[in-house]
């Protein structure tokens, strides 16, 4: 019997281990949250509130199926350590909190892998940024959904995407005060993404509707072509400075005003997380615009045995990761492409990547944004390296430019600043990566005695 | 007399900067740019400690004399953002648990006889300078005069101050030789032809392929190394700290993985934990095999580290000769042909050295070193090649 790893217990690992069970095979599904749903369906079983969940029938759906079928489902398990062969799939993960006494080793070895690692929530950094009160947009609604708390009781939120809607839609109804949605991109972009084929979008512009209609019932103002471009405050956020931006989103001078409040949510999108992949040698593709896992129909990576799905082959948000990632692990089981039970799936697929053209053409981040950055805001928050340290070495090799600068070096390993790291060094005339910051030999922090037990003598004495 | 010198890592920027300040006008070519592979993958050391009697020996007790100057003057004349060397004569000790103490004592006491400077130490001593050491070493020896540079950073400010004396830096590859058979009149580059009266093979792991395609022959292959990097902490480890079984693994022709724990803290917090050796060719994505080797040896050494959590690992390339000795000087088939390369993982501090063994023969540059055992034309490398 086909054994199938699932890197990720989101909407496409969760999709991914319903299509390989329905294709026959054994399923392994690791994910490091405490509970399955990934960000999308993050909940706590007694502090969520069901109105900020999403097609909450269809993720019961999905872990019926791993209950039912022939499945291994680790949780709180986090894969360190990735590597495929001719032979098969091997992934080590440790499980349990990361500094108990509990904590054990796990390997898995399999004859294949769907990677739906996901991605992280982007936030650009902008001056002042560092104060406490200002969080990623994805923080806010994680505390918000999983936890029932907001963020702030005055909150001011910033970005780009649809994404801003439904976390202020959540920091409403949990309490807090949405001051305004700052919307980056303006509207002939966002027109250019969203008006034309409206029937690509089937229920996309519904659900677009829907959360526009809970910021009119909670009389947050919408507003496109502005930003936050400084946040104000000594010891903790007490304000942001809004101004309009072009369509490159520079800010246009003069006009600049205070708003008060005292939280910020930033989110300008997301980053895929490649790691995984990167270390089981899968071919990438794009620059820090947009870097993502390659694959084929079937999504296949360039690597035999090794497949991705969701948010790591493109940003297309849930519908396009539950599709991918049912084709993913029906393939990966050794099911057939053109069985009529993927139909669905691969219909949803092509309307989904559609998709996530739209998105990037309406709201993806445009290269003016550098121009809201002093020379000494914090760009790498971990090992505190400003905008000028990273000027200053743009042009030797980005890995070069870390050691020197120490840009991406500290606990998050460049998954915060990586690709706005790579921004500031693009636009200073660096030249391109074509990994950059994403490749981690490490995949997770691992202790050094866990390393150490998988040494294969005894020290010699 | 214009040079061009191919690589920009440690050993290309050292020599970029003694031809420079010795008058030549200096081009350095590079793929990717500054540091950008071997020097920017490495542990940084400058060491005496493990050096058997004999030329290397001879030749790192020479650079690590002329690092500390040299380490000085570039931190003094910072600029524009370049980096700190992170020099830190911080001396290393050597430790033996039961049963290696012989050995150790009898090959320190070797190498004192080459006047590098071995001191051994007691229990109480060492105590007080590694309190977090394992209390199974048996036997420790100190050697004052190991150091450690930031090696990108070294890297980064001695090109940058060849630069600033005159020397200048084309991002490209190396495509062929400008000139007759076996007389080089300066290289063709992807960005470029460049003329020159000397040319600099300073390409490490590469030095062979490029050799090739200026015509010569040169055995110089890629040795794997792998090093861990834990989470910044409070500062636990005080010295350059080895398992003496480093010796034998760096002199070792043995293809198969092979590890000897070095373990040291840097500046910024972190401690790196070394280092692998495996001739795999040049694959970049190690099984786990070797950290699990390393982790092994150091969490056997400073028993803290079980708990101790790894943040990254890196691998590198070691340009490595099958007699184990640099090769510096003139190439003896094509005229105008000079190398510097098969350090293996001593390049960082064996650079200043280096770089005067090729102002010496391509500009007749005086120095006190000889360059003898060093040179291309050598029988252990004529064999192989």
């Amino acid at each position: 019997m086909t054994h199938v790893a699932i890197l990720g217990g989101g909407p496409a690992g969760l999709a991914a281990a319903q299509g390989a069970l329905a294709a026959g095979a054994r399923v392994s599904l690791l994910d490091e949250g405490d509970r399955l749903g990934g960000q999308f369906w993050r909940h706590h079983e007694r502090l969520t509130d069901p109105r900020l969940q999403h097609a909450w029938h269809r993720f019961g759906r999905l872990r019926g199926a791993l209950a039912d079928g022939d499945a291994q489902v680790h949780v709180g398990a986090s894969v360190w350590w990735a590597e495929a062969s001719a032979d098969g799939v091997r992934l080590r993960a440790t499980v349990g909190d990361a500094d108990g006494d509990g904590r054990t080793g796990l390997e898995v070895d399999a004859d294949a892998v769907v990677v739906a690692t996901g991605a992280h929530d982007l936030a650009l950094p902008v001056p002042g940024w560092t104060l406490p009160g200002v969080t990623t947009a994805g923080a806010a609604q994680a505390l918000a959904k999983r936890d029932g708390v907001a963020v702030g009781r005055r909150t001011v939120v910033s970005g780009s995407g649809p994404f801003l809607l439904p976390v202020a839609h959540s920091l409403a109804l949990v309490g807090s005060e949405v001051v305004a949605v700052h919307e980056a991109s303006r509207l002939p972009a966002l027109a250019r993404g969203w008006l034309p084929r409206p029937w690509e979008l089937a229920g996309k512009a519904e659900e677009f509707l829907e959360y526009a209609g809970g910021l009119m019932r909670h009389r947050i103002p919408y507003r496109t072509g502005s930003a936050v471009v400084r946040v104000l405050g000594t010891d903790r956020v007490e304000g942001v400075v809004v101004a309009a931006v072009d369509a490159d989103w520079r800010p246009i001078p003069g006009t600049e005003r205070e708003v008060a409040c005292d939280a910020v949510a930033l989110g300008h999108g997301f980053t895929p997380r490649l790691e995984a992949a990167l270390a089981l040698g899968c071919a990438i593709d794009g620059d820090h615009r947009g870097r993502f896992v390659v694959v084929d129909d079937t999504q296949r990576t360039s690597v035999a045995r090794v497949f991705a799905a969701g948010e790591l082959t493109g940003i297309a948000g849930a519908d396009a990761a539950l599709a991918e990632g049912a084709v993913a692990g029906f393939l990966a089981a050794g099911g057939a492409f053109d069985d009529p039970r993927l139909r669905g799936p691969v219909a949803a697929r092509s309307r989904t990547r559609a998709f996530a053209r739209r998105l990037e053409r309406a709201h993806g981040i445009r290269p003016g944004w550098t121009a809201w950055l002093d020379d000494d805001t914090i760009v790498c928050r971990c090992e505190a390296v400003a905008r000028r340290a990273i000027v200053e070495r743009a042009d030797v090799p980005l890995r070069a430019m870390r050691l020197a600068t120490r840009a991406g070096l500290g606990p998050c390993q460049g998954r915060t600043c990586g690709r706005t790291v790579e921004a500031i060094v693009a636009e200073a005339g660096g030249a391109a990566a074509s990994v950059g910051f994403d490749r981690r030999p490490v995949l997770a922090p691992v202790r050094i005695g866990e390393v150490a037990a998988l040494a294969e003598t005894d020290p010699p004495t | 007399m214009r040079a061009v010198v191919i690589g920009a890592g440690i050993v290309g920027a050292a020599c970029a900067l003694a031809l420079a300040e010795r008058g030549a006008e200096v081009v350095v070519v590079d793929r990717v740019g500054v540091a950008g592979e071997t020097s920017s993958r490495c542990e940084g050391n400058l060491l005496v400690s493990d050096k058997a009697p004999g030329p290397e020996a001879d030749l790192a007790i020479a650079s690590n004399a002329r690092w500390r100057p040299l380490a000085e003057r570039l931190d003094d004349d910072r600029r524009d953002g370049r980096p700190a060397t992170e020099f830190e004569a911080k001396g290393g000790i050597v430790v033996a648990f039961a049963g290696g103490g012989a050995a150790l004592e009898r090959f320190a006491d070797a190498q004192r006889a080459t006047g590098i400077r071995a001191v051994g130490i007691d229990a109480a001593a060492l105590a007080a300078d590694e309190p977090f050491l394992s209390p199974e070493v048996a036997h420790a020896v100190h050697y004052p005069d190991d150091a450690q540079v930031q090696p990108s950073n070294a890297t980064q400010a001695l090109l940058a101050e060849a630069m600033r004396l005159g020397a200048r830096l084309v991002i490209g590859e190396v495509t062929g030789a400008i000139g007759r058979t076996g007389r080089l009149a300066g290289v063709r580059t992807s960005a470029g032809e460049i003329d020159a009266d000397a040319v600099v093979n300073c390409a490490g792991p590469w030095s062979a392929e490029v050799a090739a395609r200026l015509g010569a022959r040169l055995d110089i292959r890629p040795r794997r190394g792998m090093i861990l990097v834990t989470a910044p902490m409070p500062q636990r480890v005080f010295h350059k700290v080895y398992d003496s079984d480093y010796v034998g693994a760096v002199g070792s022709g043995d293809a198969a993985l092979q590890t000897s724990t070095v373990v040291e803290s840097t500046p910024g917090g972190t401690v790196l934990i070394g280092s692998s050796r495996e001739r795999v060719g040049f694959d970049e994505r190690p099984g786990v095999a070797p950290a699990a080797a390393i982790a092994a040896k150091a969490v056997r050494l400073f028993p803290f580290l079980e708990r101790t959590i790894l943040l990254r690992s890196y691998v590198g390339f070691r340009p490595y000769a099958p007699d184990h000795l640099p090769v510096i000087g003139p190439d003896p088939d094509v005229a105008g042909l000079v190398h510097a390369t098969g350090h293996e993982g001593a390049g960082i501090g064996l650079a200043p050295a280096t770089a005067e063994l090729v102002a010496h023969a391509v500009l007749g540059a005086p120095t006190d070193l000889d360059p003898t055992p060093f040179l291309p034309s050598r029988a252990g490398l004529r064999e192989t090649a």
